[in-house]
């Protein structure tokens, strides 16, 4: 994402309040991150950190099955909506309720807004 | 002898305060919290009963993923305090999946505690079943639309389901309230209905009241700390709904009630539901008091009635074996020992076609939770969680197969093996257990309908409870 540039980037779960994973329905999962700042969260929207390629990657899925992700003010939120490998409760499918699908997303690593605004 | 209910003028009352007990019923509430809100002398308690997270078993198999002690501790302080109150109690998606059985199973709860507390209950009973005609009649005129990533729909998917339900609106809720229920039981309902039917009786916005009842179908889950099993009240007022905990350990929180919008949900600005869709684009969130959040801007946008149809269809059996694995070398070659059971499997019940059965072993400590979205699907530990199950069109097929793929692992030669008295850790014996029934789903497509058929879709069938006691 940002590899061979000067720019500090920090690991997400530093970054945010709530980084998680549950069903939309049975054919998809939704990821939810909440940032701490809304300084990072601004940043983050701003320079579209966050994208369907970035998650792909983390994920190993095509681009296809990543949803375009939502930012939503309110909450200092982004969404990113994934299609689901298998539908919840079929034979050979992982996690019924989607809960535990935001391991990846753990791995990310982001810019952070500059050191006049802590991130934490 | 039951006090009268608040007088309410022509244009009906000012606010409505709407006690929302717990997130589902059947997962409990603190005593003083719901003390506490009754305190506040609610016009309604409402709970949601069910979802579809814990997956398509509990629709297919007719049971209730909520425990039955737990429900009825839960539903009958609703109802002696809502008797005690003279205000009436909503619960929508009976028994958790809100099909026949599930709607039967709660009304002979609620039968059953009027009967032991002396209350007579004048019961609005709401199904929700489908019929299968009706849904293939409804794809042969094109009025079935499949969800992002979902199947379309086909008539073989219809004719297997064991049961079908829809997601019934607030209209069969409003009339039922209308009626003077002192209690509303109904099958599968859009989680917001139970709590916006009050409110739109009365003629409050629909947009507000939803979005209200879109934040108290999981009670307290909204608050800070959240929680699954404390209440939470709603107050609606003509151009704006507070929320608050009742729970002084809790409060809610600008951000936590706005981020409750994006729970469960692909997007936080657009809602559907089935009249139309809650559009919470210009939603503002302030504080209110010391524990509470004021909510304005929701609004509802009506379009064509649509109801979410869900189906579940028996797939088979299953039987599963528990083992961990803790040798480095049988841990390197797991992949090729999984292959090579299989392949003894196949090549020991020859007349067995591979389609007959499915045969997994699930890896923990590898992939377990993640399967193919795994990023990373190697062993970090030093010992693995082995899950070896089969599934097949009966039990007795199910657990032979299971029974020779644990034993073939547990001897199975592979190379470098210097472990030769056994490859498993087994934690019990019986090392095999049924898990029973495997469903799957098999709709979860949305039905458009006719405006005359909206309104004579979920009709209501009044009773008093107990039942047989006039």
């Amino acid at each position: 994402m940002t590899d061979g540039r000067a720019t500090r980037t920090v690991p997400l779960p530093e970054l945010a309040d709530v980084v998680r994973s549950k069903n939309a329905g049975p054919y998809e999962l939704t990821l939810d991150i909440i940032f701490t700042t809304r300084a990072q969260y601004e940043l983050v929207k701003r320079e579209r950190l966050v994208d369907r390629r970035v998650v792909a990657e983390l994920y190993g899925v095509p681009v296809a099955d990543v949803g375009e992700p939502i930012f939503y003010d309110p909450a200092r939120a982004v969404k990113i909506n994934l299609r689901r490998p298998l539908p919840s409760g079929a034979v050979g499918e992982t996690d019924v309720y989607g809960a535990q699908q935001h391991g990846p997303l753990l791995a990310l690593r982001l810019p952070v807004p500059g050191d006049a605004e802590p991130a934490t | 002898m039951e006090p009268e209910r608040e007088r309410v003028s022509a244009e009906g009352p000012d606010e409505i305060r709407i006690l929302a007990a717990t997130a589902i019923l059947g997962y409990g509430f603190p005593d003083a919290s719901f003390a506490a809100g009754l305190a506040r002398r609610p016009h309604v308690i409402a709970v949601d009963a069910g979802s579809t997270d814990p997956g398509p078993y509990y629709l297919g198999a007719g049971e209730s993923f909520t425990d039955r002690t737990a429900v009825r501790r839960d539903l009958e302080r609703m109802l002696t305090a809502a008797r005690s109150l003279g205000v009436p109690v909503v619960v929508g998606s009976a028994g958790g999946a809100g099909a026949a059985p599930h709607l039967r199973w709660l009304v002979a709860i609620a039968d059953e505690i009027a009967a032991e507390q002396d209350l007579r209950l004048r019961t609005a009973v709401i199904a929700a079943d489908v019929a299968p005609e009706t849904v293939l009649r409804a794809l042969d005129e094109g009025r079935i639309t499949a969800v992002p990533h979902g199947p379309e729909l086909t008539g073989a998917d219809v004719r297997a389901s064991t049961r079908i339900v829809a997601q019934l609106g607030v209209e069969p809720l409003v009339e039922a309230l209308r009626g003077g229920a002192d209690l509303v039981l109904a099958g599968r309902a859009y989680d917001p209905a139970v709590f916006a039917a009050l409110p739109l009786l009365h003629g409050f916005d629909e947009g507000l009241a939803l979005h209200l009842g879109k934040i108290l179908e999981c009670a307290a889950i909204a608050a800070v700390p959240g929680s699954g099993s404390d209440c939470m009240l709603g107050t609606l007022r003509r151009g704006h709904f507070v929320v608050e905990p009742l729970s002084p350990d809790r409060r809610c929180t600008p951000t936590s009630v706005a981020a409750h919008t994006l729970y469960e949900k692909s997007d936080p600005y657009h809602l559907p539901g089935p009249g139309g869709h809650l559009d919470l684009t210009d939603c503002a969130f302030t504080p209110e008091g010391e524990r509470g959040v004021r909510v304005t801007g929701s609004r509802h946008v009506p379009a064509p009635y649509t109801l979410k149809l869900e189906g579940a269809r028996l797939r088979g059996f299953r039987t599963v074996s528990l083992a961990g694995a803790r040798d480095p070398v049988f841990i390197r070659e797991l992949d090729g020992i999984v292959a090579g059971v299989r392949a003894r499997v196949a090549d020991n019940f020859p007349d067995l076609k591979p389609e007959q059965y499915e045969l997994l072993v699930r890896v923990y400590g590898r992939d377990g939770c993640m399967g193919p979205l795994e990023p990373r699907p190697v062993v970090g530990g030093h010992e693995v969680g082995l899950v070896i199950e089969a599934v097949a069109d009966t039990q007795e097929l199910a657990d032979t197969l299971c029974a020779f793929a644990r034993s073939t692992m547990l001897h199975f030669g592979y190379p470098g093996r210097l472990s030769t008295a056994g490859n498993l850790a087994f934690p019990y014996s019986p090392s095999d257990f049924h898990a029973g029934a495997v469903y799957e789903w098999s709709l979860y497509h949305l039905l458009r309908l006719g405006a005359d058929e909206a309104a004579r879709a979920f009709p209501i069938r009044w009773t008093e409870l107990p039942e047989g006691a006039s």
